[in-house]
């Protein structure tokens, strides 16, 4: 019954999907007046939310109770799974991921339409068109050739099971964490598209884009700090990012976000940037989509494998070319008929803001290259590896200027500014990049994109609060608090990264138990090595007894563990964590004449990385915080307003006598 | 006759099953003693690539063939092979796949063709509108 109530509340979504892009079409033809048609667009996209998320749990509940007769729950769980593993199961595969997608999707679009009143008529009703139109294609893509509730003719005596990596807390958090953003940035495109068709790409629209934007942002930046430390801690190797095509295809919609947030911040403040802004909205959400093509298809495992059963992926970049070469289309016909808003000198806070965004779209261009030019050569078989030698360096060449403009930008004024009247800001920057460099450099032989990441980031970390400088801390709004936090944030996971990078310290080593190994000032002992078994696994587990100078000993437990639905074998990293770095443990096998590999790291300030994205984040939500709060007390005090001059006129007017009747 | 043809299939799958079973070498999972041919070697194997994972350098990878190829790195260096030297024999061996090493080939001159002239473009969309900004400026 689950699956089929599921199957059944998707059909009625699309069909309610149809009746969006109907009637927002129709509202947009009628004008102010409405067609009778027109009033159905935001119910339409309410009950859709109800019922794409209805369906979601319905998954979420067969998953719970291991229902074999679904074909999806057969091929993905196991009935002697963890119940948290059962449920995070339903996002950890194809048809899966793709509901919780559509579910999220049919979810912001019902919020949009339920919540929002500010936006004129027309421009909302090609909104909701737009974002109607989004739904249907990826309901068709669900429905037609990824049917999550598929039965089995015979139901399975016993399921698959779970990738055994995919068994952590880190995949309960990081997908859901990722498609909140990837397709809460599908309302900005809408948004966009919507302003775009009804000519009105004006302040007041950037203000209703705005907490969208910032949303989305917010949950990207989360979850990529998630998916990366999920894969810092799980993969076993103390790496924190590959450059591998799966994190690219979340990394390049943040940075198209991250642009499109300062522009549309912009156009909010002073109405200039309007062409910038539906590009990057268009370019912002294409990029989720083509992550979504990227993962989804298959196309990364191999190009051939792609090839061989292209259904699926062809039907996403079918999807893909349909709505950015539609919006594309549309942004041609109507880029006439928008200006590009007011002007503004070559110093002024709108220059930088462009420089950082064009720069942040260059990067965004090398890291699409590095990611598509190996699935392109590949497709005649020419086998090309692009990897961090290639992504570091070349992205570096559009970061250091961005991070250089990041410390200033904010420090200038709207419109036109004049540089001497920030000499003292540009001089403490400079001079702390300079000394840091030279600090470093005194200490030892490192990288020269490492050296000049901790000079840039320690002197970011200050820039970050120098617009406070001259201000009365009580009075500073609470978005710009937000900039001031997301800001440093990028400094904070600057420094771990450019730290981790140069100062990593490596030991690997075949222990006999009882034996202690030195790496840098910590001690490892290997006390012992005992066998351990969890709900669907077996281990060895380590008892490393690790103390750091004279302090006393931390007991930490590494694991290689053997699952055996599926059989695989994954290492449990154990970590100790300092203010000032982290201490990575891994035990491996057992050798012949009866030594443990063990490998053990001391990563100085790797934990900022992390600390840095969350701070990231908690400056989008303080903005978005701030942004909504002011909003709502202007809104009060225009009601206030209103209702005193109706006051006043039903006073001054009282006396006179009524009109006969 | 199912006996042969048993027995044949065992001595076929055997080098095969032996693969996985044998013992990693030595410096798969051990570091060299000298500190400054360890940095070497270390550096030279976070750009190669680990032929059997996605997305990952031998030194960041358990696969059994990830690890012989450390040992081949390390024992490589030891011998006072210099890193570019061995680069070259891997590539010989593997393809130009197994580095992550971009160089400008035929194959690959796009990849670094494209920032080039990314560089040009973004100076050409601000020089235009820091341009015409001044121009306005003046009005």
């Amino acid at each position: 019954m689950i699956a089929e109530l599921g199957l059944a509340a998707l059909w009625l979504a699309t069909a309610l999907a149809v009746l969006q892009i109907v009637s927002g079409v129709l509202g947009l033809r009628a004008g102010e007046k409405g067609a009778a048609l027109a009033i159905y667009a935001r119910p339409a996209a309410v009950v859709q939310a109800f019922l794409a998320v209805l369906a979601f749990f319905l998954l979420l509940w067969a998953f719970a109770i291991t229902d074999l007769s679904i074909k999806l729950v057969a091929t993905n769980s196991h009935s002697m799974k963890p119940m948290l593993y059962k449920l995070t199961g339903t996002w950890g595969n194809h048809e899966g991921s793709m509901l919780l997608w559509v579910a999220v999707l049919a979810l912001s679009g019902g919020l949009l339409a339920g919540l929002e009143r500010r936006l004129p008529h027309k421009t909302m009703s090609a909104t909701l068109a737009v974002q109607g139109f989004v739904a249907l294609g990826f309901y068709a893509f669900l429905l037609l050739s990824s049917n999550p509730f598929e039965r089995l003719p015979i139901p399975a005596v016993e399921g698959t099971g779970l990738n055994p990596l995919l068994q952590d807390i880190g995949l309960a958090i990081h997908p859901p964490t990722l498609y909140v953003g990837y397709v809460g940035l599908s309302v900005a495109f809408s948004l966009a598209m919507g302003a775009l068709i009804a000519k009105q790409v004006t302040p007041d629209f950037a203000k209703v884009m705005r907490p969208w934007v910032l949303f989305a942002w917010v949950f990207l930046t989360l979850g990529i700090t998630a998916g990366s430390y999920w894969a810092y801690y799980e993969l076993g190797w103390g790496g924190w990012w590959f450059w591998d095509p799966v994190e690219n295809s979340s990394l390049m919609p943040w940075l198209a976000a991250t642009a499109l947030l300062h522009s549309v911040s912009v156009l909010a403040a002073r109405d200039a940037l309007r062409t910038w802004t539906i590009m990057l909205g268009v370019l912002a959400f294409s990029m989720s989509m083509l992550g979504t093509f990227l993962v989804r298809s298959g196309v990364l495992t191999s190009v051939h494998a792609f090839a061989v059963d292209p259904e699926r992926g062809s039907f996403i970049l079918l999807l893909l070319g349909l709505y950015i070469g539609g919006a594309l289309a549309i942004f041609a016909v109507r880029a006439g008929s928008i200006t590009e808003g007011k002007r503004f000198s070559v110093t002024s806070r709108e220059s930088a803001l462009v420089f950082n965004n064009v720069m942040l779209s260059a990067i965004l261009a090398i890291v699409l290259l590095g990611t598509l030019y190996p699935l392109l050569t590949e497709a005649f078989d020419v086998r090309v590896s692009v990897g961090p030698p290639y992504f570091n360096p070349a992205g570096a060449i559009f970061a250091i200027p961005m991070f250089i403009v990041m410390g200033v930008g904010p420090l200038l004024r709207w419109k036109q500014d004049k540089p001497a009247r920030i000499q003292f800001e540009l001089s403490l920057i400079a001079a702390v990049a300079i000394a840091v460099v030279s600090v470093v450099a005194i200490l030892g032989d490192y990288s020269i994109l490492a050296v000049l990441g901790l000079a840039l980031s320690v002197a970011l970390g200050i820039a970050a609060f120098l617009p406070l400088r001259g201000r009365k801390i009580g009075r500073v709004p609470l978005a710009t608090w937000g900039m001031i936090m997301a800001h440093f944030g990028v400094a904070v996971s600057l420094f771990g990264m450019a730290s981790e990078s140069a100062f990593t310290e490596e030991r690997l080593a075949a222990v006999t138990p009882g034996s202690t190994e030195q790496l840098g000032d910590w001690n490892i002992e290997l006390m012992g090595v005992d066998p351990v078994a969890g709900p669907n696994w077996t281990a060895v587990e380590a008892r490393l007894a690790v103390s750091r100078g004279d302090e006393e000993p931390t007991i930490i437990n590494p694991q290689a563990r053997n699952f055996w639905a599926p059989a695989q074998a994954t290492s449990e990293s154990a970590l100790v964590t300092r203010w000032d770095g982290q201490l990575y443990a891994v035990i491996g096998e057992q050798s012949e004449d009866g030594r443990w590999q063990l490998r053990v790291w001391w990563k100085p300030f790797v934990t900022f990385i992390w600390y840095g994205g969350l701070l990231i984040s908690l400056g989008g939500v303080l903005s978005i915080v701030g942004r909504v709060r002011l909003d709502l007390k202007r809104r009060s005090a225009v009601r206030k307003g209103k209702a005193r001059r109706d006051d006043k006129a039903a006073l001054s007017g009282a006396p006179q006598p009524e009109p006969a009747e | 006759m199912i006996r042969t043809v048993l027995l044949m299939l065992a001595i076929i799958a055997a080098p095969l099953s032996a693969q996985d079973t044998m013992p990693p070498a030595p410096y798969a999972y051990t570091q060299l003693e000298d500190p400054a041919l360890e940095a070497k070697a270390t550096e030279l194997m976070s750009t190669l690539r680990c032929l059997k994972c996605q997305s990952q350098a031998i030194n960041d990878s358990d696969a059994p063939m990830a690890g012989d190829m450390r040992h081949q790195v390390r024992t490589k260096i030891l011998a006072g092979e210099e890193p570019e030297a061995i680069r070259a024999w891997l590539v010989d061996r593997y393809g130009d796949y197994v580095s992550y090493q971009p160089e400008v080939s035929s194959t690959t001159w796009p990849l670094f063709a494209v920032p080039a002239l990314l560089i040009l473009v973004a100076l050409l969309i601000l020089l235009r509108r820091v341009g015409k900004r001044r121009m306005e400026g003046d009005e």
